[in-house]
C-alpha cells in the first residue's frame, strides 16, 4: 500500500476519500453531541473534543493528503514524510505539555508572584495581588 | 539622548577600543580605494552565492569573533587572576562574561561550523551548489548583520551584562536598563533568522540534492551529521524566536510575559530558554563528531567503525535534545518527580555519545594512523572530551547539582566539552579542509606546535576551575577575598588562558607563513581522502565543482576508486553546459535593513524600525519579482577551466 502512487490511485471507485468524508462527518457530530448533548464537566467535554480534533486531523492526512504514498518526483517517501510529522508532534508535545508540568510541578508553582493562581481557589485573586510580589512561601 | 548617553564613555579600554576601530576602518578604506578593490569586492564577496564563497565568509567572521569572544575572556581572567583586582569594575566584568558566552556560542561556534558545513556538504554529496543558493547568502547576511549589532554594543550604547542566558527578571527594563540587554534581543533574532534558513537549505540540499547512486546510507559521516542538525536546528531556533520576541515585548511595549509584575512569570524564561538551549548544545557538538568522524577515518586508513551504530546514535541524540532541558535549573525547585525524570534522561543521552568514542577507538584499533595535525586535534578530543563528559554525568544527578549549581565545576565542564568538542573540531576542520578552500595546507610544524600549546593551556586553563568549583567559588563574580583561598588555583587558570591566547596567535602566524611560504597543491587529493570533495582534479574545485557529477556505488567511493586503480579522467565528451545560478546584490542590501530595524528597536526610535522594516520587505518584493533562473556554463569554458586536451 505504500508503494501506490497519486497516479494509479485516479483508476476505480475512491473508497478511500469516501471513508475518510464518512468518518469525518462522524467524527464531527459526535463532537457536536458531546458538547451539547451530554452532562460531562467542561474540562471533560474539552478533552474529549481534542481527542476527536486531532483524530479527524489524523485522518485527513492518512485518507486525503496522501502522506503515506511516495512521490515519484522526489526521493522523498512515505515513510519519511510519516517519520518528519511524528517527530514533529512529539517535539509539539514534548514543549508544551513539558513546560507545563515544569512550571507547575513541586514547589514551582509556589514560585509564581502572583498568587493565587486557580488550581484551588477559582477566581483571579484581583485585591490581594500587589503586595504579596515578589516573596516566596 | 545626549551623545555621551550614545558612545560609552569614562573607561580607558573603551577609548583603546575605539582608536582601534576606527583606525581599521581606516586602513581598510584606505585599502579597498588605493588597490582598486572595491569592484573586486561587491562581484566577488558581497553579491556571491556560491557556497564555498560564503562558507569562507562564515570562517573569517568568525575567526575574527573568537578573537573577540577571546580577549574577553583575557580580560576576564587578568581581573580574576590575583584576588581583590580593581582592573574592572563589577558592571565591566558583567557586561564582558555576557558577550563572552553569547558571542562564542552564537557568533563564533555555529557560524564556524556552518561555515566548514557550507564549503563541504555540497562538494561531499556530489552537488554544484545548495537547494537554494540566494537563500544561503541571505542566510549568511543576517548572521553577519546580527553579529555586527551585538558587537558594536561595547563602543555605542553599552553591552548587555545579564549573562548569556539572560534570565528575568535581572534582564528587564527595571534591573538592566538602558539599550544593552536590547542588544541582545534583536542580534540574536536577526542572527537566528539566518540560522533557521540555514537549516531549511541544508536540509533540502542534503535530501535532494546527492549525486546518483550516493543513498542515504552511503553518505559521508560529516553529511549525516549535517543533517541531523538541521533537523534540529529546525525544530529548536524557532523556540529562541518566539522567546526573543516575547522578551522584546515586555522590555519595549510593557507586556507582562516574564516581568515580575502582572502575572509574568520569570522562570517560563529560562525554561524557553533552554528548551532551545539545550538542543543548541548538540547543533554546535554533532557536526563536530562528523568532522573527527571524517578526519579519524582518513588518518587511519580504515572506513569509519559502526557507521549505521555512529548514525543511529546521532538519531537518539537527535530526539534526546529535546527532552533534557530541566538539567540546566535543577534548582529552581520543581520537585522530586521533574529532577528525577530529566536527571535520568540527561544520563541517558551520555550512552549514545559513548557509543560514538567507542567507534572513534575502533576506527583507529590496528589502523596505519598517521599523526597529521588534524588528527592530532581529533586524539586531543577523545581524551579531553571523556573528561567533560563524565563530569556532565556527574552534574546531572539533580541531588548532587545543587552543590556543583552556579560553580567554577559547572563553568569547567562546559568549557571541557565545548571547547575539546566544538573548538577542536573547528581547529582540525579549519586544518583538514584548508587545502580544499585555499589551494595550499597549513604549515604542519608550526600546526603542531598550536596544537600543544592551545591543549596545555587548555588544561592548564580549565583543570583548576574544577577544583575551584568543587571549594566553592561561584560563577559570575567578579572578584572573591584573598581569604577564600582562591588565588594560587586562579593564578594558575589565567596562565593557562593566556597560553590559549599565544596559541590563537600562533595559529593566525601559521594563516600567514603558509599564504607566504606553503607548497601549492597540484592534485585535489592533499591527504589522500576517502569521500567526494577530495576527487575534485584542481586543488580548489571550479565555481561549479563537478564538471561531471560522479555516480556513487557505495561508502567512501572515492577511497574504494583509488584502491582500485580505477579513478575516471574526465574527457570533452563527457562535458556538457552547467546550469548555475546568479549572483546578486539583494542578500546584502537586505542585511543592511535588517541592520537599520535591528538598531531602531535596539534604542527604542520606532521611525528607525519601520524604516528598516519596510526596506527588509522591499527587498522582498523585488525579489519576488526577479525573474532570474541562472545561467549556463557554455561546454568550451568549462573545458577550458577543467584543462581538458582534445
Amino acid at each position: 500500500m505504500a508503494n501506490k502512487t497519486a497516479a494509479n490511485e485516479h483508476g476505480g471507485f475512491p473508497w478511500k476519500h469516501l471513508i475518510g468524508f464518512v468518518l469525518s462527518i462522524v467524527l464531527t457530530l459526535f463532537a457536536l453531541w458531546i458538547a451539547l448533548e451530554t452532562d460531562l464537566s467542561l474540562t471533560w467535554i474539552l478533552i474529549i473534543i481534542f481527542g476527536f480534533a486531532f483524530l479527524q486531523a489524523a485522518l485527513q492526512l492518512l485518507m486525503f493528503m496522501h502522506v503515506t504514498e511516495n512521490s515519484t518526483k522526489t526521493k522523498l517517501t512515505g515513510r519519511v514524510q510519516v517519520g518528519n510529522i511524528l517527530f514533529a508532534a512529539f517535539i509539539a508535545i514534548i514543549i508544551v505539555a513539558g513546560s507545563v508540568w515544569v512550571m507547575t510541578a513541586g514547589h514551582a508553582k509556589h514560585d509564581k508572584h502572583d498568587e493565587p493562581k486557580t488550581e484551588n481557589h477559582g477566581g483571579h485573586g484581583g485585591e490581594e495581588k500587589s503586595e504579596e510580589h515578589g516573596s516566596h512561601k | 539622548m545626549k551623545w555621551d548617553e550614545f558612545f560609552v564613555t569614562g573607561d580607558p579600554l573603551i577609548y583603546g577600543a575605539d582608536v582601534s576601530i576606527v583606525l581599521t576602518m581606516v586602513g581598510i578604506l584606505f585599502y579597498l580605494t588605493k588597490y582598486k578593490k572595491w569592484k573586486w569586492l561587491w562581484t566577488e564577496w558581497l553579491t556571491t552565492v556560491d557556497h564555498k564563497k560564503l562558507g569562507i565568509m562564515y570562517i573569517v567572521s568568525a575567526v575574527l569573533m573568537l578573537f573577540r569572544g577571546g580577549v574577553d575572556a583575557l580580560l576576564m581572567r587578568t581581573q580574576l587572576a590575583i584576588p581583590e583586582a580593581k582592573f574592572l569594575d563589577s558592571q565591566h566584568y558583567n557586561e564582558i562574561f555576557t558577550t563572552h558566552g553569547t558571542i562564542m556560542i552564537i557568533f563564533m561556534a555555529m557560524p564556524f561550523l556552518i561555515g566548514l558545513i557550507n564549503v563541504v556538504v555540497p562538494l561531499q554529496i556530489g552537488a554544484r551548489d545548495v537547494a537554494y543558493p540566494y537563500l544561503n547568502a541571505v542566510s549568511f547576511w543576517t548572521f553577519f548583520i546580527g553579529a555586527m549589532l551585538f558587537n558594536i554594543s561595547f563602543v555605542i550604547g553599552g553591552s548587555p551584562s545579564a549573562g548569556w542566558t539572560s534570565y528575568m527578571p535581572l534582564a528587564s527594563n527595571e534591573l538592566s536598563p538602558g539599550p544593552g540587554q536590547n542588544y541582545y534581543l534583536w542580534g540574536l533574532q536577526i542572527a537566528g533568522i539566518g540560522t533557521l534558513l540555514t537549516g531549511i537549505n541544508f536540509l533540502v540540499t542534503i535530501l535532494k540534492m546527492r549525486a546518483p547512486g550516493m543513498t542515504l546510507f552511503r553518505m559521508p559521516m560529516f553529511t549525516w551529521s549535517s543533517l541531523v542538525t538541521m533537523v534540529i536546528i529546525i525544530f529548536a531556533f524557532p523556540i529562541l524566536t518566539v522567546a526573543l520576541a516575547l522578551m522584546s515585548f515586555d522590555r519595549l511595549f510593557g507586556s507582562h510575559f516574564f516581568t515580575l509584575q502582572g502575572e509574568g512569570m520569570d522562570m517560563l524564561w529560562a525554561n524557553l530558554f533552554w528548551l532551545w538551549g539545550h538542543p543548541e548544545v548538540y547543533i554546535v557538538i554533532l557536526p563536530a563528531f562528523g568532522m573527527f568522524s571524517e578526519i579519524i577515518s582518513t588518518f587511519s586508513k580504515k572506513t569509519l567503525f559502526g557507521y549505521k551504530a555512529m548514525i543511529w546514535s546521532m538519531l537518539l541524540i537527535a530526539g534526546y535534545s529535546f527532552m533534557v532541558w530541566v538539567h540546566h535549573f535543577f534548582t529552581m525547585g520543581s520537585g522530586a518527580a521533574v529532577n528525577s525524570v530529566f536527571s535520568i534522561t540527561t544520563m541517558a543521552i551520555g550512552i549514545p555519545t559513548g557509543v560514538k568514542i567507542f567507534n572513534w577507538l575502533f576506527t583507529m584499533y590496528r589502523g596505519k594512523i598517521q599523526f597529521t595535525t588534524p588528527m592530532l586535534w581529533s586524539l586531543g578530543f577523545i581524551v579531553n572530551f571523556v573528561i567533560g563528559g563524565v563530569t556532565g554525568v556527574m552534574l546531572a544527578m539533580a541531588a548532587a547539582d545543587y552543590q556543583y549549581h552556579n560553580t567554577y565545576f559547572l563553568v569547567s565542564h562546559f568549557h571541557y566539552v565545548l571547547i575539546a568538542g566544538t573548538v577542536f573540531a573547528c581547529f582540525a576542520g579549519l586544518i583538514y579542509w584548508y587545502p580544499k578552500m585555499f589551494g595550499y595546507k597549513l604549515n604542519e610544524r608550526i600546526g603542531k606546535w598550536v596544537f600543544w600549546l592551545f591543549t596545555i593551556g587548555f588544561n592548564v586553563c580549565f583543570m583548576p576551575q574544577y577544583f575551584l568549583g568543587l571549594d566553592g567559588m561561584p560563577r559570575r563574580v567578579y572578584t572573591y577575598s584573598e581569604e577564600s583561598g582562591w588565588g594560587p588555583l586562579n593564578m594558575l587558570s589565567t596562565v593557562g588562558g593566556f597560553m590559549m591566547g599565544i596559541a590563537f596567535l600562533v595559529l593566525v602566524y601559521n594563516m600567514y607563513y603558509s599564504f607566504r611560504f606553503a607548497k601549492r597543491e597540484t592534485t585535489g587529493d592533499a591527504w589522500d581522502g576517502r569521500t567526494l570533495e577530495w576527487s575534485t582534479p584542481s586543488a580548489m574545485p571550479p565555481f561549479y565543482n563537478f564538471a561531471k557529477i560522479p555516480e556513487v556505488t557505495g561508502l567512501d567511493h572515492f577511497w574504494r576508486q583509488k584502491q582500485a586503480g580505477k579513478v575516471e579522467k574526465l574527457t570533452a565528451k563527457d562535458i556538457k553546459k552547467i546550469h548555475m545560478p546568479s549572483n546578486s546584490g539583494v542578500p546584502f542590501i537586505m542585511g543592511s535593513f535588517f541592520f537599520i530595524l535591528g538598531f531602531g528597536f535596539v534604542f527604542g526610535w520606532m521611525w528607525m524600525a519601520i524604516l528598516g522594516g519596510i526596506g527588509v520587505i522591499g527587498t522582498l518584493i523585488y525579489r519576488s519579482f526577479e525573474y532570474d533562473d541562472g545561467y549556463y556554463v557554455s561546454e568550451e569554458e568549462v573545458i577550458e577551466t577543467e584543462k581538458i586536451s582534445k
